[in-house]
């Protein structure tokens, strides 16, 4: 058998040793990064917009993969149980960690976070300050938008930079449901 | 027991980063530190050059006040501490700051290789450890 196959006929359920470098990702990351700066006219928001396309792609898969593994197929349909989902299950499969935190705005019913107070991924990236407002987490907005999207829950889904005391590089995913969904949710009480 | 500065050059003899850690506040201006780090660079190369043996070149200055001492990477990079007489291990720290530099310069899309370090999460984390070993001797 040669190389290239071995990956292919490889158990999806065994997830052990299934680590990859830390600082080969980050590496490869980072051209990404510079692949897609080299692609934008130059707005901070075409840029965020590229690296939650990346992000998109590794969301559909994740979708698939996890429900799969870790669910038996069965898929959550409530918004909460979904976004606990990503926070837990999800960011533990990706990241080895579980997210920091998962909040509820007090005011707006549509509006959920996610904050992780030191993203692997975003670990060396100093953002200088010309792109000040960039979040490199856009890149985990797009895996969220594409989980919340395979669970039929479309939102609005943005990173921001949110650095604290300790934590510089602290990111906050808010997430805005589509009005269908908030309504749908309803129904279910 | 002190490490008092930090600089580095880069492959072409030019310098990319300094920092003074001393609380005395340096008599160089920064166009006296390029000529610094120029004219180091050139004797570092000469240093290697007129060696009767293969030589990595210069490795420590010492002189009756200080001590400089410089690590040069594989890929030409210099990482040089000036420190003061009694410091001890400081090619350990060297090699420290230089995984440092790896970390958050060379992993960070925003840099430009070559060119001056000019990373927040770098500075921040080079101060820290330097002022961990400051205040532990």
């Amino acid at each position: 058998m040669d190389q290239g196959s071995e990956i292919l006929s490889r158990n999806i359920n065994k997830t052990k040793n299934n680590e990859v470098s830390l600082n080969a990702f980050n590496f490869l990351f980072s051209e990404m990064i510079q692949y897609s700066q080299q692609r934008v006219s130059g707005t901070v928001q075409e840029l965020e917009k590229k690296l939650s396309d990346f992000g998109y792609r590794v969301g559909i898969r994740v979708v698939e993969l996890l429900n799969w593994r870790e669910k038996n197929g069965k898929r959550e349909i409530k918004i909460l149980q979904n976004l606990y989902f990503i926070h837990t299950n999800v960011w533990k499969m990706l990241f080895g960690k579980q997210a920091d935190s998962l909040e509820k705005h007090t005011e707006k019913e549509d509006e959920y976070m996610i904050s992780d107070n030191e993203p692997i991924i975003t670990k060396f990236i100093s953002v200088p300050k010309d792109y000040h407002s960039l979040a490199c987490g856009a890149f985990l907005a797009g895996i969220v938008e594409a989980i919340l999207d395979g669970a039929q829950l479309p939102a609005k889904v943005e990173a921001f930079a949110n650095p604290q005391e300790g934590f510089p590089t602290k990111t906050t995913i808010v997430i805005n449901f589509d009005q269908s969904v908030i309504d749908r949710e309803k129904l279910f009480q | 027991m002190t490490i008092s500065s930090l600089m580095i050059i880069n492959k072409a003899g030019g310098l990319i980063y300094q920092k003074g850690f001393s609380s005395t506040p340096s008599k160089l201006d920064s166009n006296e530190y390029l000529v610094l780090a120029g004219t180091f660079h050139g004797v570092h190369t000469i240093s290697t050059r007129i060696a009767p043996v293969p030589s990595s070149g210069i490795e420590v200055i010492e002189a009756s006040t200080f001590k400089l001492h410089c690590f040069q990477t594989q890929t030409g990079t210099k990482f040089i501490m000036t420190t003061d007489p009694e410091q001890t291990r400081v090619e350990l720290y060297l090699k420290k700051v230089y995984e440092i530099y790896s970390d958050y310069v060379m992993k960070n899309p925003f840099y430009t290789p070559e060119m001056p370090i000019r990373c927040e999460l770098f500075d921040v984390n080079v101060l820290r450890y330097i002022k961990s070993i400051n205040e532990s001797s």
